[in-house]
């Protein structure tokens, strides 16, 4: 395992490193210490790594990340896992906004509590949060899955496309064109499969109601003026 | 029968806006449309070049070199541009326009030595195979958004707005949305596409520091960074890029084009191209960034008149786009039967958004995509590049310039008491620039 200490080693050379291990290289793991709410810590990865930060990160952690795990032993800023490709990125404590904005694949777990817009305009990546999540989340959220152990703040799932919102909590309020939805069997299949990658296993999937869009707005029409 | 007058249609009510109001009265929907704003602005039209007589001395024509390159980007990274003309090619997305012309524009731009760029929708194979040079944009929408196309790229381009629509976002009609489009922006097949306003995870100019600096280091600090702008208020705006970090300010004015966005918005929101230049480069002046960060002006550019009239008034380079899709062969006469059983004419063909261009240039219909050859295409578009540079160098000369960059503000004047005040050159004939308090 390599350790990079941030009180005495640049981001760059950090992000260098990460970014320069070889295709067949052994040694994958990494360890950060010192992030102290760094921003763009461990960005942009494209290999199977393991990289364990100690502490909490800025914004942009694990932003744009493809293949590698990346855990945060803290809380995360502002758009951890924003454009997440592949991987898993896990927050242990809480997660700012824009949690997983825009993420096209992969896994985001926030052990703690996420803020608003979490899944905001997220295209395919699967999200699970222990916690509550803020207003606006999955704004426009085209694709995948969030899982909200915890409540749902207002807005939830604002002029949503596909993307599947499972909530166990409270929510505070729909967004225009989401509505709940069946729960049919092959939801609760993947919501348990989500809730086992997590490692929630004491979360019971047979207590969550499930979101999407009711595709109403879909196409523009003069006659839903009134819903924007 | 008494005498009557003759009957006099209303200047305000003028046929344009009596049809409006009868085609909303009778759809309920507001008008959609392609291109730029469409009427009467000042533009660099209104100003003259002043030609070398005693006071100057003018180069010989066709003799004397007159140098077009430029860099951009050497601000912070690694691998500027090197461009061998000042005029790019403006983002269009692919899906908005045919993979044909996104092909078209890269061979277009590679034969001239200069840069094509992405559009929402993401980055082709194609697009990168033809493009020698080429601009990544990062866009609102994040549709197709891929690290590895950032890395392919040779340069990222931040997109907040465009001139067309300062503070809009876009929509792409469901009927455009093929297969391969859908599946580029991670949505169904056919259903409308709504382009964002804002940037999901990003709110304000300290949080666009802090994403540059993402950029930079997924990208090892080798692209360049562009901040793209819609004119509205450039000098704030140019200024806020600057301190967050971008190598390249790009200022789009009204007159830049868009694939589809309300009419209302086209015509009423922003500032002409004219009155952002000035703002943009004084903002770079206030600042001591002239020359350290570069200027690229856009919206409207058609001509190597309005390339050097650009510059003159501080840009570094321009960016085409509009131009450039009629370069290609958009809203040409030879279709003239095709555009008529639209319902409209070459030349004023803007419903881009219904896929149904009889040039095949923004559309996804396969036989009409086919009607553009890319390779002749983009044999049109390098002509009409390299027209525009020697129009360009042509006048730089006659002022005096042995470098189109410099020329400057005191090569020109106005003939307009609007272009005089927007641009700060004086009133022809005169020492007057309204507004200086001389």
């Amino acid at each position: 395992m390599r350790t990079f200490d941030l009180s005495t080693t640049s981001l760059r050379d950090l992000n260098r490193a990460l970014h320069a291990v070889e295709a067949g290289a052994n040694d994958l793991d990494f360890e950060i210490l010192n992030p102290r709410g760094a921003h763009a810590v461990a960005v942009g990865l494209d290999a199977p790594l393991r990289v364990v930060a100690r502490g909490s990160v800025g914004y942009y952690c694990a932003g744009m990340n493809a293949r590698a795990t990346v855990i945060v032993h803290g809380s995360a800023g502002p758009g951890v896992a924003e454009n997440i490709m592949s991987g898993e990125v896990i927050v242990k404590g809480d997660a700012s906004q824009y949690a997983g904005a825009t993420g096209r694949g992969g896994l985001l777990v926030i052990e703690g509590n996420a803020s608003s817009r979490c899944g905001i305009s997220m295209k395919g990546v699967d999200i699970v949060v222990r916690g509550r999540v803020g207003h606006m989340s999955a704004f426009m959220a085209q694709s995948g899955n969030l899982v909200i152990c915890g409540d749902a703040g207002d807005a939830l799932g604002d002029s949503i496309y596909e993307a599947k919102l499972f909530v166990r909590g409270a929510v505070k309020s729909l967004g225009a064109d989401c509505i709940e939805k069946e729960m049919r069997p092959e939801h609760r299949a993947t919501l348990a499969g989500l809730l086992a990658r997590a490692g929630f296993d004491d979360v019971d999937p047979d207590e969550f109601r499930r979101f999407g869009s009711a595709r109403k707005l879909y196409h523009f029409h003069i006659d839903n003026a009134e819903t924007y | 029968m008494a005498p009557r007058t003759t009957p006099r249609p209303s200047a305000t009510f003028d046929d344009y806006t009596l049809s409006e109001i009868r085609r909303a009265a009778a759809t309920g929907v507001y008008d959609i449309r392609g291109a730029g704003a469409k009427r009467k602005l000042p533009h660099f039209d209104d100003l003259l070049f002043l030609g070398a007589s005693i006071s100057r001395y003018p180069l010989e024509g066709y003799r004397e070199a007159c140098g077009t390159d430029v860099t951009l980007g050497a601000r912070h990274a690694l691998k500027p541009l090197r461009l061998k003309i000042p005029i790019t090619i403006a983002g269009m997305s692919f899906g908005s326009l045919s993979a044909n012309a996104k092909e078209a524009l890269g061979r277009g731009a590679t034969i001239v030595g200069t840069s094509t760029t992405t559009g929402d929708g993401g980055m082709t194979p194609e697009e990168r195979t033809a493009s020698e040079i080429l601009v990544c944009q990062y866009l609102p929408s994040r549709y197709g958004m891929n690290p590895s196309d950032l890395r392919k790229a040779d340069a990222i381009e931040i997109v907040v707005g465009q001139g067309a629509k300062p503070g809009g976002g876009g929509m792409l009609l469901g009927q455009k949305i093929t297969g391969r489009v859908a599946a580029m922006r991670d949505l169904p097949v056919g259903v409308d596409q709504r382009s964002a306003a804002r940037h999901p995870d990003w709110t304000g100019p300290d949080d666009l520091e802090i994403k540059i600096l993402e950029l930079r280091e997924i990208t090892d600090w080798e692209k360049p960074i562009f901040v793209k702008v819609g004119a509205s208020r450039p000098y704030y705006d140019v200024a806020l890029a600057v301190k967050a970090g971008a190598d390249v300010v790009v200022v789009d004015g009204m007159q830049g084009g868009t694939a589809a966005t309300q009419e209302v918005f086209i015509e009423h929101v922003g500032i002409p191209t004219l009155a952002a230049v000035r703002q943009a480069a004084q903002a770079l002046d206030d600042l001591g960034m002239r020359g350290i960060v570069q200027l690229i002006i856009s919206g409207g550019v058609r001509s190597g008149a309005d390339v050097a009239k650009a510059l003159a008034l501080g840009a570094d380079a321009v960016s085409i786009g509009t131009a450039a899709l009629v370069a290609l062969g958009d809203n040409d006469p030879v279709y003239s039967a095709d555009y008529a059983a639209l319902g409209t004419a070459p030349g004023a063909y803007d419903d881009w958004h219904e896929g149904r261009d009889p040039a095949g240039v923004t559309t996804q219909d396969p036989i009409l995509a086919a009607r553009l050859d890319p390779v002749a295409g983009g044999r049109r578009l390098a002509n009409f590049l390299k027209v525009m540079t020697l129009e360009a160098q042509t006048i730089a000369r006659a002022c005096g310039k042995s470098h189109v960059r410099h020329l400057e503000p005191e090569d020109l004047c106005a003939l307009t008491i609007e272009a005089a005040a927007m641009a700060r050159v004086p009133l022809a004939g005169t020492n007057w620039i309204p507004g200086s308090g001389r």
